[in-house]
């Protein structure tokens, strides 16, 4: 039984613990701040946390004694010269730090940072300085790449394949998703069998909305994501890509993504009407789980309001280890599982917008 | 010399943040000379092009920073410069 959580919220980072018995928040950092994205790195036991100052820019945040204390590390940069896609008119600045990962168990030292307008970082030294992915930033596809929700494009998937650490799996939204099979000396887009229904052509190579890609932890080979136009999944690393959406029922629009770590054939996502309409279906907020790599869905409500609900759940903003789940969400509730999602509690409401929730 | 103030949000993450005078001709010439001596205080008020952050805004004298990309705006001496946070909502 894992024992504590990672929230970042608009209004700072929860730091949920149970021993034993319910969970409670155990500590609140980086009071009225805006936490983007948090995680454990389980290699050197670090905390990171994204920070969004409305004010004074992006910034990261590292600590090495499980949040008792935190220390500013120098947040991504830019080079000279650099512009944003898609019309490289813009000079390119850090304006937002989505995601930070691990490198692989065999390099204790690499971390990822995926940022807005498109960049990828790699550090090589903890995280005390970052580099950019000029291999990705300057695909020959970056044009056709663009903001979607947010002005410029965002790298906000991560994937390292535990198996080999030179082959990282990364979603661009909007872009699409690329891979790397050499440590990043050369990407490749995997995006067939996708569908854009905002693009002339649907089915365009670059310009897909991977919202997020996972890769299953017992088959990494095994891929899927949350795009803006649906669900698909990868059995063969991004070369084909199927629509698992469920044409009668809920799975289809939505955000967030979770797997299982030990069956490749479960996933949870956090279904919501529609682009247009971006509220849960029938304002009944609801999870689903494929037992099936995605055949079927089953709705999973038990717990969870049924009515005048408006909650969606952001892209980081659900995460599964073991048996049990848990998910924040926009309007500040938060919700857990210790059987698979088969019923859910609410811990606490009136949290700021949640971000991210990540298992420590 | 230059009169630098700084609006006390900032002292949340430079705790020692205080007016300071500094030999400056230029606005740019300010934010080099404090984040000098504040390390990391720069990128607190200007992005990696040099720019003024959206949500900041910098007061010399009376008036409003003119040259919000290249901070040339020029600095005469005892000058007032005021770092503020721009308002902004939520």
């Amino acid at each position: 039984m894992h024992n504590k959580l990672l929230v970042g919220t608009r209004k700072g980072l929860l730091i949920l613990a149970r021993d034993g018995g319910e969970w409670e928040i155990e500590s609140a950092h980086f009071e009225a701040i805006p936490v983007v994205y948090a995680m454990h790195d389980r290699r050197t036991g670090s905390l990171w946390a994204s920070l969004d100052h409305g004010h004074w820019g992006g910034k990261l945040q590292r600590s090495q004694d499980g949040g008792a204390s935190w220390q500013e590390v120098a947040a991504p940069k830019y080079p000279e010269g650099a512009t944003c896609p898609p019309d490289f008119t813009t000079p390119a600045t850090t304006s937002y730090i989505w995601i930070v990962e691990p490198g692989g168990a065999d390099e204790p030292d690499r971390l990822y940072v995926g940022t807005e307008p498109g960049g990828l970082f790699i550090s090589e030294d903890g995280g005390d300085s970052f580099q950019l992915v000029e291999s990705l930033w300057n695909d020959p596809g970056n044009s056709q790449w663009f903001g979607g929700g947010r002005d410029y494009p965002g790298i906000c998937a991560i994937q390292v394949d535990p198996r080999d650490s030179r082959h990282i799996t990364v979603g661009i939204s909007v872009g699409g998703v690329y891979v790397t099979e050499d440590g990043g000396e050369s990407w490749q887009a995997r995006n067939r069998g996708l569908y854009a229904d905002y693009l002339p052509d649907p089915y365009a190579e670059i310009g897909q909305d991977p919202h997020i890609v996972l890769a299953s932890p017992s088959n990494p080979d095994v891929l899927w994501q949350q795009n803006h136009c649906g669900l698909f999944r990868s059995s063969d690393a991004g070369r084909q890509w199927h629509d698992i959406s469920d044409p009668t029922g809920l799975p289809g629009f939505g955000f967030a993504l979770a797997l299982d770590a030990q069956d490749e054939q479960v996933a949870w996502v956090a279904p919501a009407v529609s682009a247009e309409y971006r509220v849960p279906v029938e304002r009944a907020l609801v999870i689903c789980r494929t037992d099936d790599g995605g055949r079927s869905w089953q709705s999973l409500r038990k717990g969870l309001p049924q009515q005048h609900c408006y909650d969606l759940v952001f892209r980081h903003g659900l995460d599964a280890q073991g048996d049990s789940l848990a998910f924040g969400t926009t309007a500040g509730n938060f919700y857990v599982s210790d059987d698979r999602g088969a019923s859910w509690r609410c811990l606490v409401n009136n949290l700021a917008v949640v971000y991210s929730v990540r298992y420590m | 010399m230059a009169q630098v103030k700084f609006t006390p949000n900032l002292r949340r993450f430079f705790p020692d943040l205080c007016d300071c005078a500094v030999e400056a001709a230029t606005v740019a010439d300010i934010i080099a000379a404090v984040d000098q001596r504040w390390r990391g205080l720069g990128d607190y008020i200007i992005d990696e092009r040099g720019c003024l952050r959206k949500h900041v805004n910098i007061f010399v004298g009376d008036q409003l920073l003119q040259d919000k990309t290249g901070l040339s705006d020029s600095v005469a001496a005892d000058t007032r410069v005021i770092i503020v946070q721009a308002l902004s909502g939520g």
